[in-house]
């Protein structure tokens, strides 16, 4: 196995995971479109962590650390989407204008 | 390296059917016009992910993804999906912007960018085989990496009382 190969799987499933973010309309989806940039990260991590093996393993433990982020910040996401569905009875990324001029 | 070599060994032709899958799943995840099918077509795109953590030596971390990822957050999903009423009809216009054309010219200049300026350096680079077993990577998480790995349980802490408050109903405020 090449380097080569993990980190042009990696570029299109983040790439995919940009679209995502960019085109979907609903909260949700815009975070399982980030949930799988974070997979494509981790991917790079592994792959680099495998290539360069060091004494600490120091690729798979950020590994580790980026899937126990992504954990957090899908909790607090969806929380949020579940507040501001409940405050505005919809979760559509384009009709939140609070803060909009 | 031509593609032939590359091919005749095994374990690549193991990545290509894992990362063909995974790309379509993706590609699922993104266009699907059904929310649960693109919520359970993130299940096989992490578990793809999973399968290539094994075949890079990295079962702890492998095994981390199917049960965080797999067991935890894509039902965290589906619950999202079935508390704000998504919807779940194959009513395409309400799940994307109209505008796709500049979403997917980012997305491909995106993907462009870093396929260029980051293959261009490691070339036929082979990586070493080699298990990293989950002894060592504890043994590291808790030496060398003990204070990231304090901060990141006091992430996980905020969050759950983040989450329990952002998500509880106010008792002083009432029905509204």
């Amino acid at each position: 196995m090449i380097v080569n190969q993990f980190l042009v799987l990696g570029a299109l499933l983040f790439s995919l995971g940009i679209y995502g973010v960019l085109v979907r309309r609903n909260a949700i989806l815009v975070l399982l479109s980030v949930e799988l940039m974070l997979a494509a990260v981790n991917i790079n991590f592994v792959a680099f962590g495998s290539y360069l093996p060091d004494a600490f393993a120091s690729g798979h433990v950020f590994a580790l650390f980026v899937i126990a982020v992504a954990a957090a910040e899908v909790g607090i996401g969806l929380a949020i989407v579940l507040l501001i569905f409940r405050n505005r009875s919809s979760a559509n990324v384009d009709e939140l204008d609070l803060m909009k001029w | 390296m031509s593609f032939g070599d590359w091919v005749s060994q095994g374990e690549n032709i193991v990545f290509l059917v894992i990362a063909l899958a995974m790309v379509v799943a993706g590609g699922f995840v993104v266009l699907s016009r059904n929310v649960v099918h693109a919520a359970l077509m993130l299940v096989v795109a992490l578990g793809g992910s999973a399968v290539l953590f094994i075949l890079l030596g990295a079962e702890f971390v492998g095994w981390t993804v199917v049960l965080v990822y797999i067991g935890a957050v894509v039902i965290l999903f589906l619950f999202g999906i079935m508390i704000t009423r998504a919807p779940i009809g194959r009513d395409s216009a309400r799940l994307d912007h109209r505008r796709r054309w500049p979403a997917a010219v980012i997305a491909l200049a995106t993907f462009v960018t870093i396929v260029w300026s980051t293959t261009a350096f490691f070339g036929d680079e082979q990586i070493p085989e080699g298990v990293t077993r989950a002894a060592d990577l504890g043994d590291s998480l808790f030496n060398r990496f003990v204070i990231p790995f304090e901060a990141v349980s006091f992430v996980l802490l905020a969050a759950l009382i983040g989450g329990i408050v952002l998500a509880r109903r106010d008792p002083e405020e009432g029905e509204e």
